[in-house]
């Protein structure tokens, strides 16, 4: 699908051309063990590492990478493990993605906080201990405009010392803005690296426009954020060459905007309310395990979140060897953090770690980690 | 030796050669690497220290021992700036350790924008410690604008890999009066040692320590092998011979008298 006319072109940048044409040519069975020993060989791993890393060659050496892993990850950010929370600010959506719970034709409960509720939500989570929050839309220029995104930013940076954003995509003035608002950083998932499937997942609305989606992070840094976050959503697509996609996504950014801190997110299908199911192969624990180290080890220096989407069990040792960034105290749904309310409008997925800030905050350190509320200062 | 061999930073004088980074570390654990280290400064990332939780890092340090509050997180002089006077603000006292980083792969320092924010930073009165890429004239410069100490690097943060920039920063030891202290890159207490025969007047570690299995049991071992380096270059290192003995038919030995 083509670029709408109000959707700006980023004519200098070579990122999508560069890498796709990494990604095409990226075949996986070519591997053997003698690459996969090379690559944690290297003290700093290359693209062809990290394509090795992300091989079925890579998986009989999952307990070797692990360790390698984790070693990186002390080296780089010792025992520390961010906490954070999403608040979902509103669930309209224009877009039709067949696998999602927000998808426009899906018959859920819409709902949008006004700017009292999201205080009030704001207060209830900031009482948690919590100090970054992440805010989150339903991807509706319309109903969620830039505007009313902005306004919730202001009103975060009342509460949190650290703004996320996981919201559709947008132009670099509006990035801008958004900053000034009190953003720091901007999550976007491009779901699947893949343009062919890519189109036939996402039918309809704005979204349809693959290589807008893929320059946003870019448009984000030009519009001053500090950091984008990278994700595809593992098993819509080939997950192999969709991992290896988003790496080089985060790397080839990082080459060139040396000052932007990355981070992976690493979510992969899960069921989602309406009971819907989707015909793609669910992935295996070992396998997103591997997706997460082979991040680990390609960026060392980057952040990797761990979704509630994962089972307490997984989230809590994944956080020793690899991640450094964990949700708690999650709801989905519009609304629903404050004591005595239900939420008003109904989740994206449902989540498999429901656990509480402190119940999060205890297991961590039980694990001799060092949960960290903030590691930022706005000024 | 003097007996008296104490390091001197913006008129305060400090028995103890170890300065130790706090990041990294379980909370609980850094009071005993303090103790053990025998550490009289510890460096305190300002954006760490900014919580309202229970945790906060501020309250794991003894009475007594000196803040050096870093900038990390600033990508240039302004900021530094800001985070600075943040850090003063919240208490932490004169001293200041400026960050100015720009690279999040592997956090090497602006030189330029540091030398900005030393200059109005020692304006103000703070005590600036910066850290800084060993280049000569960007150590000159930051001596000129008032800088208390320098501290280069000896690798890149976190990399444990030694003494990389060791020429370098030996002509930073010949060249600029001001307390050299090597900041990054030192993961052995060997490469302390080293860089404290060299003539450097400190030791900057975090990551070495914080890492390690037994962090007291690390923290001990360092401020031994600063105290040993330390000794050997007061006591004069004694000639090291470059290949075997020397010839016992000297190659000038047809000079008559």
């Amino acid at each position: 699908m083509e670029y709408l006319p109000d959707m700006e072109i980023l004519k200098d940048s070579t990122i999508i051309k560069d890498l796709l044409a990494h990604v095409n040519a990226y075949d996986y069975g070519q591997y053997a063990t003698d690459d996969v020993r090379a690559a944690l060989g290297r003290d700093n791993c290359a693209a062809e590492d990290f394509a090795a890393l992300l091989s079925p060659a890579a998986m009989p050496l999952i307990e070797e990478i692990a360790l390698r892993a984790k070693k990186e990850t002390r080296k780089h950010f010792g025992n520390s493990i961010y906490m954070f929370t999403p608040l979902y600010l509103a669930n309209y959506c224009e877009n039709g993605c067949v696998y999602c719970g927000f998808n426009r034709c899906q018959k859920i409960r819409r709902a949008r906080l006004n700017a009292e509720e999201i205080e009030r939500e704001m207060q209830a989570i900031a009482s948690t201990g919590l100090e970054e929050i992440l805010l989150l839309t339903g991807e509706s220029p319309k109903l969620s405009s830039v505007q009313y995104i902005g306004e919730a930013c202001a009103i975060a940076r009342r509460y949190f010392k650290m703004v996320g954003l996981e919201v559709y995509p947008m132009n670099t003035p509006d990035y801008a803005y958004l900053r000034a608002c009190g953003a720091d950083y901007i999550t976007v998932f491009q779901e699947t690296y893949n343009s062919r499937a890519y189109e036939t997942l996402h039918p309809e609305g704005r979204k349809r426009v693959f290589p807008y989606r893929l320059n946003a992070q870019e448009r984000a840094l030009r519009g001053g954020m500090r950091g984008v976050g990278f994700g595809a959503l593992l098993g819509l697509d080939d997950f192999r060459k969709d991992a290896f996609a988003t790496g080089l996504h985060a790397w080839s950014l990082q080459r060139r905007y040396p000052q932007a801190e990355i981070s992976f997110s690493c979510p992969r299908l899960r069921p989602i309310v309406n009971g819907g199911k989707t015909d793609f192969p669910a992935l295996q624990e070992a396998e997103l395990l591997q997706v997460i180290l082979a991040y680990r080890l390609f960026m060392p220096y980057a952040n990797i979140t761990i979704s509630t989407r994962e089972r307490a069990g997984f989230r809590d040792n994944v956080t020793g060897i690899a991640a450094t960034k964990i949700s708690a105290g999650v709801s989905t749904g519009i609304g629903g953090h404050q004591e005595r309310q239900e939420d008003i409008g109904d989740g994206q997925f449902e989540i498999a770690d429901s656990r509480s800030v402190d119940e999060v905050y205890s297991a961590l350190k039980e694990h001799g980690l060092q949960p960290v509320m903030n590691d930022y200062v706005y000024v | 030796m003097s007996c008296n061999d104490s390091l001197t930073i913006g008129g305060r004088e400090f028995s103890s050669r170890f300065i130790l980074g706090s990041g990294k570390y379980r909370l609980d654990l850094i009071r005993a690497a303090i103790e053990y280290a025998g550490a009289q400064i510890i460096t305190l990332a300002v954006r760490r220290a900014n919580t309202n939780t229970e945790d906060n890092i501020l309250d794991q340090i003894p009475e007594g021992i000196t803040l050096l509050p870093n900038t990390s997180g600033a990508r240039n002089a302004e900021e530094a700036v800001r985070i600075a006077r943040l850090a003063r603000a919240l208490g932490c006292g004169d001293f200041v350790k400026i960050e100015v980083i720009r690279d999040s792969k592997y956090l090497f320092p602006d030189n330029a924008e540091t030398i900005k924010a030393t200059d109005i930073l020692a304006k103000e009165g703070f005590i600036v410690m910066p850290y800084m890429y060993p280049d000569l004239n960007a150590a000159r410069d930051l001596a000129n604008a008032g800088a208390a100490s320098i501290m280069p690097l000896g690798a890149p943060i976190g990399s444990n890999k030694g003494l990389r920039t060791k020429d370098f920063i030996q002509i930073l030891i010949d060249e600029i009066d001001l307390p050299i202290i090597v900041d990054a890159g030192i993961g052995r207490p060997s490469q302390a040692c080293e860089a404290m025969e060299m003539g450097v007047a400190a030791i900057m570690a975090n990551t070495a320590i914080a890492t390690a299995r037994d962090i007291p049991a690390m923290a001990s071992a360092f401020k031994k092998a600063i105290e040993a380096g330390r000794i050997a270059y007061l006591a004069g290192l004694g000639r090291v011979l470059d290949k075997g003995a020397s010839a016992s038919s000297p190659l000038t030995g047809f000079l008559s008298n």
